[in-house]
């Protein structure tokens, strides 16, 4: 019996000839990333179990992003304490303001092909992008991954996603996995591995992947995974020959496979509010907005920010319209200022601000209240997500983001 | 006897504690602001030992252990749903608050009842009839017993 993705990637890391969707196992933890919520809480547990020294300092990832820059004082208690075990631990990987963790971890390479990651973060799926075992997990569990450099786990079952043909103009990576959230609902895929593959997943770029990887845990996903290819090992840094035992056999066994033709695809929103609740951009246009949000780590990468620059270029923002656009990492903004994309948006009215989880996790940058409306490019849509209860939040992609904060309205590219 | 308090399918971790509340020192701080979209009161009206009976996906979202952490800050003493969220489930384990999955408790299931649960046995009872939940594996089972992960991880014993 041949072998999936993400049962491979724990034989390799266990030594095991053979595992099989159940077992209980325990890795090796290659690298674990945490961020500047949770560090308090993380940094508490780990002396309470404990523990002196963490397993391996240059494995340990801690990036502040959903504070950074701080809104309010008691902020300011989760950098000293974060930056107080770094000194203490002597912390080798450590970002204070260089963009959005899911980012960050594979764009600095702490993520690559075939690792076994965690973080705490449910959004930690990301790194499935380029065929990382990655998942989000508690602050106490973390700590004891810290202490330990081990973690149990139980290898999942994998729902196969196949995705083949050429996506229709105006639809993207965000509208593919909007879809299969909504046909898969939001627990749909529970303590399951989505795996990927397909031509249209063979054509896409790894930021891209990186969309639908970031998304798969609201359906409920553990892990999303695509196989590692040369557009992988570009990004990754690595040889292809070295992730070439990394590939899905053709007898794997899958509980459930998925099949889409991307022809027959169409832009989608997620509407308030609960991701799964998916409907046409057509059925939706002309709906009245308050907001526009580009950015996050689920759509603030180079080429969203580049579609969004096309479509607004020599336009403005409608009147009474906010356009909020957050870049994904220091380095993506630095791109965008160079390839001309920042100066397009700021001349089209946008508020461009520094890379950071800001809006998307309801701490800052835009805040909404009762009554309004926003459309966003991020990955949750939750009841109070962007403020009071009583804010309408639609998840869409960048295209369709840029294009409705020209017309005021919902509006498809 | 434990008070029901009966929550829809897919409650996310953002309704159990919001993400606002993350900031404040510790869980016993946060602990009045449970579920406070769906249920301004239920902080207020929760005691020890109560249970919360849920539909499909109950703790969907984000990782925060602080969803599962103010629910047993507050004396919940299981929570039993038709089914959970990973990391949710996964949390509530190893911070020692039962987690109990039972696919036809829920239909029967009537906010404000009283209902006997039997967390060693597994069961719950209610207007005389008995649902039996299923079983943890032994692994989740032995960390739960311990009290959670750091009383095991102390013990020696994962």
């Amino acid at each position: 019996m041949g072998h999936t993705l993400i049962e491979k990637i724990v034989m390799k890391n266990t030594g095991d000839v053979s595992v099989s969707p159940g077992e209980i196992k325990t890795v090796k933890v290659d690298r674990v990333m945490i961020h500047d919520i949770f560090i308090p809480f993380v940094v508490d547990k780990f002396r309470e179990m404990g523990f002196q020294k963490v397993w391996d300092q240059d494995k340990v990832v801690l990036i502040y992003d959903h504070l950074v820059p701080t809104s309010a004082v008691e902020d300011v208690r989760h950098f000293k304490i974060g930056d107080a075990f770094v000194k203490e631990q002597g912390l080798t990987h450590f970002h204070r303001a260089d963009g959005i963790c899911h980012q960050l971890m594979p764009e600095m390479g702490y993520a690559k092909p075939g690792n076994i990651v965690f973080g705490t973060d449910s959004h930690t799926t990301t790194y499935g992008c380029v065929g990382c075992f990655s998942s989000g997990i508690g602050y106490t569990e973390m700590a004891a991954v810290l202490g330990t450099g081990e973690m149990w786990i139980r290898v999942p079952e994998t729902i196969k996603v196949v995705i083949n043909g050429k996506l229709p103009e105006g639809v993207y990576a965000k509208d593919i996995i909007l879809r299969l959230i909504g046909d898969l609902r939001a627990d749909g895929a529970t303590y399951k591995v989505l795996e990927f593959s397909g031509s249209t997943v063979d054509e896409m770029s790894v930021s891209s992947r990186m969309t639908i990887s970031n998304m798969a845990i609201e359906a409920g996903a553990k892990a999303a995974l695509f196989a590692p290819d040369e557009k992988t090992c570009a990004y990754s840094g690595v040889k292809m020959e070295d992730v070439d035992w990394l590939y899905a056999d053709e007898d794997a066994e899958y509980c459930q496979v998925m099949e889409y033709k991307a022809e027959e695809l169409v832009p989608v929103l997620a509407c308030p509010s609960q991701v799964d609740n998916i409907h046409d951009v057509a059925e939706l246009a002309g709906t009245k907005l308050d907001q526009v949000f580009i950015g996050s780590c689920t759509n603030g990468r180079l080429e969203d920010l580049a579609v969004a620059a096309k479509i607004l270029k020599g336009k403005k923002v409608a009147p009474f319209v906010k356009l909020i656009v957050t870049p994904a990492s220091r380095s993506i903004y630095q791109e965008a200022v160079k390839a001309g994309y920042i100066g397009i948006l700021a001349e089209a009215g946008a508020i461009v601000t520094h890379p950071g989880c800001g809006l998307c996790c309801g701490r800052a940058c835009g805040i909404l209240t009762d009554g309004e409306r926003v459309l966003a490019t991020n990955n949750r849509n939750f009841l109070g997500r962007m403020g009071t209860s009583k804010v309408e939040i639609f998840l869409g992609s960048p295209a369709t983001a840029a294009a409705s904060a020209v017309a005021g309205v919902i509006a498809m590219e | 006897m434990s008070k029901i308090f009966k929550f829809h399918n897919d409650v996310d971790t953002d309704q159990i504690i919001a993400s606002q509340y993350l900031l404040l020192p510790s869980v016993e701080d946060m602990k009045g602001y449970t579920f406070e979209s769906l249920d301004g009161e239920f902080a207020r009206n929760v005691k020890a030992g109560d249970i919360i009976v849920a539909g499909e996906n109950f703790g969907c979202g984000s990782s925060r252990e602080q969803a599962p952490s103010v629910l047993k800050a507050l004396g919940v003493k299981a929570v039993v749903a038709k089914s959970f969220a990973r990391i949710f489930y996964r949390n509530a384990i190893n911070i020692g608050l039962p987690v109990l999955v039972s696919r036809d408790f829920y239909d029967v299931a009537k906010a404000g009842d009283e209902a006997k649960l039997d967390l060693s046995e597994g069961t719950i009872e209610a207007d005389g009839v008995t649902y039996t939940c299923t079983k943890l594996p032994p692994y989740m089972q032995n960390i739960l017993n311990q009290g959670g992960l750091i009383a095991s991880l102390n013990k020696g014993e994962v």
